[in-house]
Parts: C-alpha cells; structure tokens; sequence
C-alpha cells in the first residue's frame, strides 16, 4: 500500500457532505427559490426567523415544520458515528447507506406528502391531524440537505466496492441519474399520469380511451374527400415525407461534394451551419414571405398569369419546404459520413469485376450506404415530428401534433389531459424512431472504415447522373440561399407586399438605446427579451456543459452495472420534442416541492436538460479520441479518479468544452418549443418574443429581430472556431470533431481518430 | 541532491481468476505465482493469453475475480490503482501531452505529500538517471520514440515503487532501439535493485533482460524458470515451440531407472534425464542448432537435405528424416551440401530433452 499519512479522525468525504448538509439545514433558507435564487436580498429581509426565508433549524426551534427535524438529526449520524473508522470497515459502508437511503426517502416523502393543501394522503392526516399550512417550494437549504443524502447514499455503495471504491465516480453517477430522474423522467411520467385525468380531476380511463382513440386525433377524413385528417395522420405523413426528401437531398449534396470534382466543397460545407444558428421559425418566415398571400412570388405569378393569389402555402406545402430547407444540411452532414465511409476499395473491386460506373453505384454503393439512408430518414422525421416553430408560423389548417399541443394547454380549452394524450402519440413516434436509430441500426452499419488505410479512390460517378446531382443541389442551394436573402431583405421594408421603401424602422423600433441622465436607456422594444435570453443563455451554458461532459466521462471512461440504462437515459431527451417537455415542466413544477413556474430557473433548467446530450456528444466525441492509458499511467501514478479528471482529462478536452458551451449557447438563443410554455412576463425570451410578433402579425420587427439573433450567433460561432483553431499541445491538428452535427437529435456515425500517448 | 531508491517488494499471485463481463473463458485461470522482490520477472505469451490482464491486476487497473493478489505480503486484491504503490511504464508510454516532460515527471509525485523541493529534487534526479537532463522543459511532442519512452520509465521510477510494471514498452521503438533501451531498463534494474514485472510477446526480449520468465499460454502458466532452463529445457511442446524454434520428434520411451530414461529414436538409442515421463511413446524437442549436420554413418540419423537457405551468418537446413522435416542450423557456411545429398544428424551434447505433449 502506498505510504499514507495516519488516518484522518474522520473521512474527508464525509466531512465534506456533513458541512454541506448542515449549511443547508441551519444556515440558508429551506424555502422558496426564485426571490432568493439570484439575489442575498433575504438576508436583509427578517432572516433568520421570518418564515419565509428561515433555515429549517429556525423554523423547528420556533416550533414549526417539526416534520423537518429527524432531517437535522439524521445529519449528525454519519460524523458522530463514523469517528476514527476507516471507509473499508462494514459499519462505514451500512451506515451511510442507511443513513442516505432513510434520509432521502424521508425528504421525498415529506417533500410529495404536503400539498397546497395540507397533507396529500388521507392516513397521514389522519395520523397527525390537519395541517393548517401549506407546502412551499423547496430553496437552497432543501436542495443542499437534498445533495447530503444522496452523497451520503453514493459514498457508502463506494465503500462497499461499487465502481472498484472510487467515490466520485459513483457520486457523479448518482448526481446525474438524481438530476436526469427530477428533471426528465419525474416530468415525463407526470404528463403522462396527467392523461388519465378528466378534466373534473377524476381518474378516468374510459375519458382517456374516448380521447386516445378519437377521430380528432385518428380520423381519416382527408382520404374520403373530408376537410381534415386526424393530427397524428398529419403528423406521420408530414414527417415521413421530409424524412425522405431531406435523406435525397442531403444524399445529393454529399455525392456532390465527394464523388464529383465539385471544388467549392467549403461553401456547402459552410452552408450546414445555418440550422444551427436559424431559429427554427424563421425559415417558415421567408416561406410566407415568398408564397403567401403578400409574397413575392406569389404576387408576380399573380401579375404574370392573372390566377387569383392562394393561401396554398399554409399547411403541408408550406411545412413540407420550409422543414425540407432547415433540415436537409442535418441529413447532408449523416449522409457524407456515409458516403465517405464507403470503402474506395469495395468500388474498385466492382469495376475490376467489369461494372460499370453506374452499375457499381446501383449494386455496390447505395446498398453499402443502405443504414446510413435509414439513419439519416429516421433523423429528418424526429427533427420534422418535433418542430414546433414552422407548424406554428405556416400550419394554416393543417394541424400537427407539437403544435397542437401548445394549443391544448394555452388555449381556450386549456385541457391538460389532451395536451398529455397528444404528448403520448408524439412521443411514441418519436421514441420509436429514436429505438429504431440506436439499436436496430447502431448494430447495422456497412461502414467499412478501418484503421487501416485505404489507398483507393472512389470512383466518379457517371456523367449524365452527375449534371443530374448538380441541377439539383444547385438549384436547393439556390433557394437557399434566397430565403435567408430574403429575410435580410425583408427586415429592412417598410411593410411587406404593400410598400417596399427601404426602412431602418424595424431595427429602430426594437433595438433603438436612449440617453437619459442616469447613462444609457435601452428603450427598443426587444431589449428586455433580448437581455434575458443572454442572461439565461450565460447561465445554462456551463452547466450544460458540465452535466454533460460529467456524463460522457462517465460513459466513455467507466465501466458499472446499468451502464446502458444510464445511456440510454441521459440521451433520451434527444428523442423528446421540446414541446413536450414544455408542457411536462409546467404540468410538474407547477406545485410544490419544486415550485419553479414563471421563474428564470426553470428556463435553465429546461435548457441544461434539452442540451445536456450536446456536451454528452462533445465529450463523448474527443473523449474517446484521448488514449485510456493517460487516465491508466495517471492513476498509476497515484492520482484519484477526480484528480486524473481535472488534471488530465479536462485540460486535453478544452476544444471539446469550448464547443459544448457555445453550442449550448446557441441552442438556448434559438429554442422555441420547450420555451414557450415556460416565459412569463417577468422572463420573456427572444424567440417568444418574435413569435409574438409573428402572432400580430408584425413581420418586420419579427424578421429584423431574427436577422439580429443570426448575427449574433453568427459572431459567437466564428469567434469560438478561432478560438479552437488556436489550440496547441504540439501535435497534427486533430478534426474538428463534427461541429455543425449538434443540432441534431442522434448520434451521427463517428469518426473517431485515436491519439494514442505518444507520437 | 535526493536519488531514486528502491522500495522493492515481491508480488504474489493465489488462486487468481479473472473473467471479464460475461464471457465463458477465464482470462486468466487460477493462476498462482511468486516474484521475488528485486527480481525481474517476465511475463511471456503470445497476445490473447492473459498476460497484459495479469500485469493490469498487479497494477490496480484491473480486479481478480476470485483469488488474492499480494505486494510485499499485504493484500491488495481490492486495493484500487491509486491506492497501490506500484507504477507502470505503458505500451504507448501515455505521456500527458499538454504536460512538459518535467511536469510529467512531477505529475506522481505531486500526489505523494513531498514538498516542492523534493518533487523537484526527485525529478531531476528521475531524469538524470535516464539521461534527459536538458529536456524538461519540452513538450513529449517533441522528443523521438525512445526518449518519450525514457520519460515514461522516469515518470514510474521517481515514486520508488514497490513495483515497477512494464506492458510491452519496446514494441514502438525500430529493432536498433529496442536492443539498447532493454539494456538500460535492465541496468535501472540491477543497480537500483527493482522488483520489475515486464510483459512481452518477444522471447528473444525475454530471455535477455529477464531473472525468470513465465511463460503463459490459454490463460494459465505454461512454464516458469530461468531464460536458460526454459530454452534447454521446455517442458512442454508450446513452452519448445513458442521459446525459440525446435524440431519435436516422436520417439519410445522403454525404460526409466533413476531419473533418467532410455529412449529410442529410430536408429538411436539415447539416455536422457527422465523429467517425470513414464515408459511408452514420448516427445523430443531438439533445438536446431543443438543438431549437428554431417556425413550419414553410425550414431547418426540418416536423412537427405531437402533445403537449403543462404542467411548470411549461417546457413539453414531442411534435412528429410523417417521422423519428418528436421529443422538444422549451421555456422559452416561454406558447407557444399546440396538438396538431395545423404547426410547424419548427430545431437551435441545438451542435444534433446523429453518433453510433455
């Protein structure tokens, strides 16, 4: 054994979580987040005995919330207890499990037991009488308490060997899985216990089966000549059909860029930037902006052929382009991968074999290429399933689940058991597709890249195939590049269709600054929306980035039982649309114990979790790019499994956390679907903003404001890739590891390129 | 000025097994041994024999399944690899490449509650010992294949291990190196008296630098003994085959009195230490250059030359005997036999030894 100091009076760890705990117990407030989350207001503010801002010890030696007691004393156990024991004796490991797990469930129970209205059951009440008070949302004392437990909890599995003893892997492995329980799975199953609740708050599965199987949802008028088809027939439809034309296209440009002496290969390149820093409803925007009924393009046919202008563009004409042109470059970037990862060889040995050009590309590279094709479907109908933005903009008569969602909850109607029901078929589709994608294709691929190099050259494809592919990803491109034309355009006309005079009106009227003589005065309009999604964009962004790349050392570098069950948790939210996590928050954090509506954390909180797999994927990527024997040698060397993270891995993983926290970042700027369930007049975000304008139809602040949003993201984005660029730990440059696939929901097939220790 | 000393202690090995996840075949399978301390002993196998695995449980990295693993009599079995006062030098050296070569040689002892000078002191007494004073201010980047493996070996050796671990450290290094860079891991070793565990898939390596190896084959120990008992003395057909090259010929064991055996061999009657074989048909393992080529008469095992190959330091027999190919090595270069010609193959005096099938 290594020569160590005599044993400390009492471990370190738990002198750690003891602290902390007590902090939470008798020190900060066990009450209410949002007030006191940002500001120390409170201390000023009758602390620490007025009740509101009192830490549980005030409030139980005042004689209140008694209940929270036996938290304060289960505290005291593990430091009195565990004095000059050391972590391998049995005691150790069994008292802190006990300790954790009694305490824990203690919380939870006292946490679900009250409502707002006294106890939630009838025998406890029955048992301690009436309350005459409410529950309130949990604070930071409760949180801290919270924390204590669980890491009581992971520190006696620890002691007893889980993980090979190693305290923070398995306390990092509780954190994620406590957080990933409250704040994805805690919600989900909520909504979807929510489904069977009638609108009188009866359970009722009769209600829910009436509602599951009505023609609302499943009516298959359209195909007799009816008005409407059922909203999850819309959906499918939809979503299959972008699926396919987005999975031709991005094919298209991917033979374009790498089976063709095509030489601007960095313009389309560049190109699959855009949808991730596009706000998602912005290319519906120009959509109306071209075809609808003031459109351009529809005005000039008008003129040209006398027809009377339409409103044709609202609904699946109209989805159909604007979702095709924010998700094809998704497809292009899945689909070059494929492309590449052909091997030259395999071609070579058809044309040895006497194929043809075009007879090796029907019988040997498309069916090669056959799981990558099925990958890149799969994503284009997740991405179509989810999109909230565009139905919402451009979905006329012709509704679709994400959107009608929205209108369950916030309309009229406000019917939470539909918005539930309507979450469940959604989810549905967009889970199964999720499953198909990992499991049924992860273990297909044809990909026959090996380390090994392969000198072959893919061949090039037949000549009227080829002008074929360019007449078509040349006119997309066009067409492309006329819609964000169009919206630059278009933030600076007067009033579009109507009058076409140039104007600086919009930007003034939004983002005008004032002199007043207290300094400056942000009088435009969007300011304040604009400031608050900054500031919860800065807020989420390193905690995103921390939980996730947290969880991708977990996956790539350990090894514990339940390791699939944890992956497959943590990067299930790629699967659920924001929509539904939207309304799962507000059905959830609505009541206590965790209070969080209207209030800025849950916005955080939303975004750390829609964009925790983006820094999963970031990490995972350059991760497994870092030799395991550098963690090995340094463990070796007698550093902890914290300090070899700390010291060894996150230095060599800066690139991949640069990436993860800007691309968190620009996520957060252009999120609409989770969002706008979750504003509130105090925290009002950008994209809310504009889809309010787009609502009263003020396109040109809407469009002036989105060409801003661009811009900005635009700027952040070219400052981090100088910034990655940059990096130097004199070795070859290793490949930017697929940046611009992040704004997808799946993994795209990887490319990983060992670094092995030395040179 | 502080030097590197030597902690060394021995290893043992009792009963261990070790599966991985679900997989039907042990990895390694109850395998029991004893390195003494300030010994080098290597492990020997061809890849895939549980070799590495074994070298990985001394280190910490990975646990045994069943069995107990001792450092210096204590039990380590559980003990993870930070807790374990052995160090290892890896195949791909695993030099941290955003650390300089001193930091890395900083790196362990940061973590062993030595003041600043004495980490200090220590890494450059490290870096001395292996020659890279000059360069401790370089990135690994930027030092060629056999000095970042220096700094690897410096890396291990500033914390005075009780174990020092090599997993196949000259496999990256071109065959010049690799004689060279052996010697002085051998010289680090015997000066400064290193218990060393050393793992590698090359015999001639093996036999060079080592005390003992054992030679493992399918998870379990095929042999154990000094570079010299193990060449001249195989006691299996693998352990024959895999140390170096050996023609195995089938022969009669008819008697065995007092340890040693009578054999015949077609027309040759030897007598050879027994080894524990028993009377009834038996295995010779012959080694090619224990054999010697010569004029057909008696005492000799009549052939005729099937092959011959020119490899400039000696010269290469393919001789056909009533016994199959016999494979024969000799320094005549100049010899004027030529395929077809009838010749004898006699045995030198430490020429066959019995072996188990």
């Amino acid at each position: 054994m290594r020569v160590r100091e005599s044993q400390p009076l009492l471990h370190p760890t738990v002198v750690l979580w003891t602290a902390v705990g007590l902090v939470g117990y008798a020190l900060l407030p066990w009450y209410g987040m949002d007030r006191n989350f940002f500001t120390f207001g409170w201390l000023l503010d009758g602390y620490p005995f007025k009740r509101s801002v009192a830490p549980a010890l005030f409030l139980n030696l005042q004689g209140e919330k008694l209940w929270l007691a036996p938290i304060g004393a289960l505290l005291l156990l593990p430091p009195l207890l565990l004095l000059r024991r050391g972590k391998s004796e049995p005691f150790f490991s069994r008292l802190l499990l006990w300790v954790g797990l009694v305490g824990g469930a203690w919380f939870l129970l006292q946490g679900f037991g009250i409502g707002l209205r006294g106890f939630q059951w009838q025998w406890a009440s029955a048992i301690f009488g009436e309350l005459d008070d409410r529950q309130f949302g949990m604070g930071y004392g409760a949180m801290l308490t919270g924390c204590a437990f669980l890491f009581f909890f992971t520190l006696g599995l620890a002691a007893r060997g889980a993980v090979g003893g190693d305290e923070f892997v398995v306390g990092s492995i509780g954190f994620i899985v406590a957080v990933v329980g409250i704040f994805i799975f805690m919600p989900i199953v909520q909504m979807l216990l929510s489904a069977i609740v009638t609108q009188d708050g009866e359970y009722s599965l009769a209600v829910f089966f009436s509602k599951f199987f009505s023609d609302r949802l499943w009516g298959l008028g359209c195909m007799a000549g009816g008005p409407r088809c059922g909203v999850a027939w819309n959906s499918l439809f939809l979503a299959v059909l972008v699926g396919v034309v987005t999975t031709v296209l991005g094919l298209v440009f991917a033979l374009v860029l790498t089976r063709s002496s095509f030489r601007y290969g960095a313009v389309l390149r560049a190109l699959t930037v855009l949808p991730i820093i596009t706000p998602p409803f912005v290319i519906g925007l120009a959509i109306i902006l071209l075809f609808g009924m003031s459109g351009v393009i529809t005005q000039l046919w008008a003129e040209l052929f006398g027809i009377q202008p339409t409103r044709w563009v609202y609904g699946l004409p109209g989805l159909l382009i604007a979702q095709t042109l924010a998700f094809t470059p998704i497809a292009f970037l899945v689909m070059i991968g494929v492309v590449e990862g052909v091997s030259p060889s395999m071609e070579e040995a058809a044309q040895t074999l006497r194929a043809s050009r075009w007879q090796t590309f029907v019988t040997v590279t498309l069916p090669l290429m056959r799981p990558g094709l099925a990958n890149a479907f799969l994503l284009g109908f997740i991405e179509s399933m989810a999109d909230f933005g565009n139905p919402l903009v451009l979905g006329g008569n012709f509704d679709v689940l994400s959107t009608e969602i929205f209108f369950a909850i916030v309309g009229a109607q406000y019917d939470q058991a539909q918005a539930a029901i309507l979450a469940i078929v959604l989810l549905f589709f967009t889970l199964g597709a999720f499953y198909a994608q990992r499991f049924w294709l992860g273990s297909r691929s044809y990909t026959t890249v090996s380390g090994k190099g392969d000198a072959g050259v893919h061949p090039l494809l037949p000549s009227a195939f080829r002008n074929t592919l360019f007449g078509v990803a040349g006119f997309w491109t066009a067409f492309t590049l006329l819609v964000y034309a169009i919206i630059l355009y278009g933030s600076f006309v007067t009033l579009w269709g109507v009058n076409f005079t140039l104007t600086f009106e919009h930007y003034i009227k939004a983002f005008s600054i004032g002199w007043t003589q207290f300094g400056i005065h942000w009088s435009g309009s969007a300011w304040s929306s604009f400031w608050t999604t900054m500031q919860i964009a800065l807020i989420s962004a390193p905690l995103t980035a921390a939980i996730g790349l947290l969880t991708a050392y977990l996956l790539v570098r350990q090894s514990f039982a339940g390791k699939q069950a944890f992956e497959f948790g943590t990067m299930l939210s790629f699967a659920i649309p924001g929509t539904i996590i939207g309304v799962s928050y507000v059905i959830a954090f609505n009541v206590p114990p965790i209070e969080l509506t209207g209030t800025g954390i849950i916005l955080v909180i939303s975004f750390i979790f829609r964009n925790m797999p983006v820094g999963v994927r970031a990490g995972v990527a350059s991760m497994s790019q870092i030799d395991r024997s550098l963690d090995e040698s340094s463990l070796t060397l007698g550093a902890s499994s914290w300090q070899t993270f700390r010291r060894v891995i996150l230095p060599l993983l800066r690139p991949a956390i640069l990436a993860a926290l800007v691309y968190s970042f620009v996520r957060a700027m252009t999120a609409i679907s989770a969002i706008i369930f979750l504003v509130s007049a105090r925290y009002d975000m950008s994209t809310s903003y504009i889809v309010g304008r787009v609502e009263n139809n003020e396109y040109g602040i809407a469009i002036a404001y989105s060409t801003v949003l661009i811009a900005v993201m635009l700027a952040v984005i070219g400052l981090m890739q100088l910034a990655v660029g940059s990096r130097n730990i004199g070795r070859r440059k290793t490949e930017d590891p697929q940046v611009s696939g992040w704004r997808s929901n799946v993994s795209l097939p990887g490319r990983t390129q060992p670094i092995a220790g030395g040179g | 000025m502080s030097e590197i000393k030597s902690n060394a202690a021995s290893v043992e090995f009792r009963n261990v097994t070790k599966i991985y996840g679900r997989s039907p075949t042990p990895a390694v399978n109850d395998i029991s041994l004893l390195i003494e301390a300030g010994k080098l002993v290597t492990l020997l196998g061809p890849s895939g024999c549980g070799k590495t695995t074994n070298l990985r449980m001394i280190a910490g990295l990975e646990f045994a399944t069943s069995g107990q693993i001792l450092i210096g009599g204590n039990d380590v079995t559980r003990l993870p690899a930070t807790e374990r006062d052995v160090s290892m030098v890896f195949q791909s050296y695993a030099l941290f490449p955003h650390m300089t070569v001193r930091q890395n040689v900083e790196y362990g002892l940061k973590f062993s509650g030595l003041n600043k000078k004495d980490v200090n002191d220590k890494a450059k007494a490290g870096l001395d010992l292996v020659g890279l004073s000059g360069f401790g201010d370089r990135l690994p980047s930027q030092l060629s294949g056999g000095q970042q493996q220096r700094v690897a070996v410096a890396r291990a050796l500033v914390l005075e291990p009780q174990v020092l671990l090599f997993d196949e450290p000259l496999s990256n290094l071109d065959a010049k190196l690799r004689r060279h860079v052996r010697e002085e891991i051998r010289e680090i070793q015997q000066s400064l008296g290193l218990t060393v565990v050393y793992v590698t898939h090359d015999q001639e390596e093996a036999l060079a630098v080592s005390d003992r190896v054992i030679v493992m084959n399918n998870a379990v120990i095929a042999q154990d003994g000094t570079p010299r008992e193990l060449y001249e003395e195989p006691a299996n057909t693998f352990v024959a085959d895999f140390v170096g090259e050996a023609n195995i010929l089938d022969c009669e064991i008819e008697a065995v009195a007092g340890g040693v055996a009578s054999v015949r061999l077609g027309p040759l009657a030897l007598q050879l230490p027994a080894r524990g074989q028993t009377p009834g048909p038996g295995r010779l393992a012959a080694r090619p250059r224990r054999i010697e080529i010569g004029a057909p008469g008696e005492g000799a095992l009549p052939g005729t030359v099937g092959k011959v190959t020119y490899v400039g330091s000696h010269l290469e027999f393919m001789v056909e005997t009533a016994f199959g190919g016999v494979f024969v090595l000799s320094s005549q270069i100049d010899s004027p036999l030529m395929p077809g010609a009838a010749v004898g193959l006699r045995f030198t005096g430490r020429g066959p030894v019995l072996i188990t099938a």
